[in-house]
């Protein structure tokens, strides 16, 4: 699975805490793996909100806009990703939220990978992956995202 | 100190993962319990083996149920299975059965596990995806097509909306022209862990907890060789816990349900030898099988002394086991039929009645065909090459084995004074203890992964990073407006007087506290759906909403 973000800039100007919301969108109600990486995210210093089970996409961009996140992280196990996702970060984007970062992961087969980047997702984390990895990913990409919308 | 690995710039101390360091620390079980090099005759001096472990098939149970075990039976080998519309489901359950399966275990999409129609905008995306959908008593009909029910006994996996399904299954059983006390099967219907583990649950407990005791009720009389609950740890380990929690929740919530049902005015010998149990079958071999053992102890026990129940089959602990899906990695994915291997044979050492063996496949998808087949074929040679079958709870008597069956006992009865002290399992869920105590424990193991202090095969030791490789199920995204078009085709075609009467029914049993089972037989022969029974009782008992803190 795609779990190498490519080589990001130094993590300088990391100014405000890097605030993320975990979410679970539609009905999957496998909340094991949400629970443990907003605990790991909050642990690695991000201010964290969990939105709790079977959120609508627009609860998810609702609670991305309130939050003023730099992360959406979505976590769906229930294979309706391929519904889910592409229409959550396209909510998102028309709210405005042209930076924030979206992440996924979970039971996402690898050869829905492609389609799940090409809808706008940042980085995919299957089963086993390491939350270390995943911190370093957010870190990244936030990183990234931020020294953007900086040069924009 | 386990500390969080991911250069936190807070202080570790602050951490929620207390536990020693790597080097200094003694081996333990998985569920941390410290384990010696050698266990002798002076580690369970005090046990009575009279007293503890009777007979296999006689009190406390420690040692079976039955006193000829495998010889006299071999257990249920049982699949889940469910996915898209009601005849893939079919074909899937006939191929089970061709294959020598000797039961069959269905599992619902989530629009059904919540109980909303395919057509509802919620569903979207999710019709016949991880189960097959049921919107009406048509869709339940074309699953057991030409499948005689009084010769097959049926699991669902169903909670919230349980009386509603088992009201279908015994439709579907009249127009077979089978008799419902021919019908055998169970439905899990356990609501308890639902809030704590599962989380499809719809209503609050207390309304919840009726629905229950009116099936107990409706069953005891009508259809009484259905187990009318399979009260179930498999979900809590999953969801996180150790195996002593596993063990704890899962008897405090079977206390709850015996408890209820009493005080419904049922006497405890009525209902309880129709109360089944659901386990979760891990990786540590021997705590596993200790596990079994002293739930069985316990259960008999607690029935016989706190209950006052007399019958034997009160005080019988009957379980399914389902080997652990946590435990099987997207890496390396042909390991976990080593893994499915050996925690099946701990669940045939640990007496179960029936098991589930997940397949290779786990971590992808549902699973395919030929992955299932092989998780089948794997209960088939613990059953018939490998002669465990032959003699009755071999470990018995095995010091280690004992000792770890009387810990495992104190421990869980640690639980159940912590539980009590908090004035039960519905004040422990309502407050968040166990829902705490289950989370904790799934993010204590993360970072033992992360840290590698916990190793797991092919993911944090002996990788190799090459893609899975092996072909996946995949599930026709037609499944959903096929479903749609026969949601619509039967409310076309059924009679809407006799349906609005039917839920109107519904209601009022459900304000009146009459036994909701005749109303929901009722709403299910005139095709009412799903969600339109969902939501009469929606209305009537409110939705649960769980508090959302990590
Ligand atoms: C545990 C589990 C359960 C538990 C859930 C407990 C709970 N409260 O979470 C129970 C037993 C209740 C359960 C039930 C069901 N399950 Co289940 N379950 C699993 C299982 C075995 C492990 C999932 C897990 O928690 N792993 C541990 C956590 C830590 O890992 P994780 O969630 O994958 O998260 C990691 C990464 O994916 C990543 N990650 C996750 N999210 C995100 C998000 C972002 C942004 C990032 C960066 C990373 C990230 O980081 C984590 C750390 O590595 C999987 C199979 C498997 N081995 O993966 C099946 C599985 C997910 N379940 C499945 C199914 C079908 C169900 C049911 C629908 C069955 C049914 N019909 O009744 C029910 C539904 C009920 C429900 N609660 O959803 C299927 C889904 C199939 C699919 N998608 O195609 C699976 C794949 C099993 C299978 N092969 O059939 N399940």
């Amino acid at each position: 699975m795609d779990a190498k973000a490519e080589d990001a800039p130094a993590m300088a100007g990391e100014a405000r805490p890097i605030r993320v919301v975990v979410a679970k969108p539609g009905l999957d109600s496998h909340d094991r793996g949400a629970k443990v990486l907003a605990r790991a995210l909050r642990d690695a210093g991000m201010e964290v909100i969990y939105t709790g089970l079977h959120r609508t996409p627009e609860e998810i961009v609702r609670a991305a806009v309130d939050e003023d996140a730099d992360v959406v992280c979505l976590s769906l196990l229930s294979g309706a990703h391929p519904v889910l996702v592409p229409k959550i970060v396209r909510l998102l984007r028309e709210a405005g939220l042209t930076e924030t970062v979206v992440m996924l992961g979970g039971t996402i087969p690898d050869d829905d990978v492609p389609a799940m980047r090409a809808a706008g997702v940042a980085a995919v984390f299957g089963p086993g992956s390491d939350l270390s990895e995943i911190v370093r990913a957010v870190r990244e990409h936030v990183a990234r995202a931020r020294a953007g919308a900086a040069g924009a | 100190m386990i500390s969080p690995p991911f250069g936190s710039g807070r202080d570790p101390a602050e951490g929620t993962a207390p536990g020693p360091a790597v080097a200094e620390r003694e081996p333990t079980t998985l569920s941390g319990i410290p384990v010696q090099l050698v266990y002798t005759a002076e580690d369970v001096s005090e046990l009575d083996p009279r007293r503890d472990l009777g007979t296999p098939g006689s009190y406390p149970f420690t040692r079976g149920i039955h006193a000829t075990m495998y010889r006299g039976r071999l257990w249920t080998m049982r699949q889940f299975a469910g996915f898209g519309t009601a005849e893939e489901t079919n074909e899937r359950f006939r191929y089970l059965l061709a294959e020598g399966q000797t039961g069959l275990s269905c599992a619902f999409d989530f629009p059904t596990l919540l109980g909303y129609d395919s057509d509802d905008p919620r569903a979207e995306g999710e019709v016949g995806r991880l189960g097959v959908a049921v919107d009406t008593l048509a869709d339940m009909e074309r699953l057991f097509e030409g499948i005689p029910l009084d010769r097959v006994s049926t699991s669902f996996t169903i909670n919230s909306s349980a009386e509603i399904i088992l009201a279908m299954y015994l439709a579907v059983a009249e127009k077979q022209g089978v008799p419902w006390d021919k019908v055998r099967g169970t439905v899990q219907n356990d609501i308890l862990k639902e809030y704590t583990a599962q989380k499809t649950y719809i209503f609050p407990p207390r309304p919840s907890l009726r629905i229950i005791t009116d099936m107990f009720a409706f069953c005891a009389e009508h259809v009484p060789n259905f187990n009318t609950i399979s009260i179930s740890g498999y979900h809590i380990r999953e969801a996180g816990a150790t195996a002593v929690q596993e063990l704890a929740f899962t008897l405090a919530d079977g206390f709850t349900y015996v408890e209820e049902g009493m005080r419904a005015g049922l006497p405890v010998d009525r209902f309880a030898p129709r109360l089944s149990f659901f386990f979760d079958v891990h990786n540590d071999f021997f705590e596993e099988i200790a596990k079994f053992r002293a739930a069985r102890r316990i259960w008999a026990r607690v029935l016989k002394e706190r209950y006052g129940a007399k019958d034997p089959r009160s005080l019988r602990l009957r379980f399914h086991a389902q080997t652990a899906g946590v435990t099987l990695t997207a890496q390396q994915p042909e390991n976990n039929v080593v893994r499915v291997a050996l925690q099946a044979l701990a669940a045939v050492l640990g007496g179960c009645q029936s098991l589930h063996t997940n397949s290779m496949d786990e971590a992808l998808a549902l699973p395919t065909e030929t992955a299932v087949r092989t998780a089948l074929r794997t209960q088939q040679i613990i059953a018939y090459e490998t002669g465990v079958t032959r003699t009755v709870d071999p470990l018995g008597g095995s010091y280690y084995v004992e000792w770890l069956t009387s810990e495992m006992e104190r421990r869980a009865e640690d639980y159940f004074r912590r539980i009590d002290e908090q004035g039960g399992v519905i004040a422990a869920i309502e407050n968040g203890f166990v829902q705490r105590e289950i989370a904790d424990a799934a993010y204590r193991y993360q970072l033992a992964l992360a840290s590698g202090e916990e190793k797991v095969v092919g993911v944090n030791v002996f990788r190799d990073d090459e893609p899975a490789g092996v072909p996946i199920l995949r599930i026709d995204p037609e499944v959903e407006s096929r479903q749609i078009a026969r949601l619509r085709e039967v409310k076309r075609t059924r009679e809407n007087r006799r349906v609005r009467q039917a839920l109107a029914e519904l209601e009022r049993a459900a304000r009146s506290g009459a036994n909701l089972m005749p109303p929901v037989l009722e709403c299910v022969r005139a095709y009412c759906t799903i969600q339109e029974m969902d939501d009469v009782l929606r209305d009537v008992f409110g939705v649960y909403e769980e508090d959302v803190s990590i």
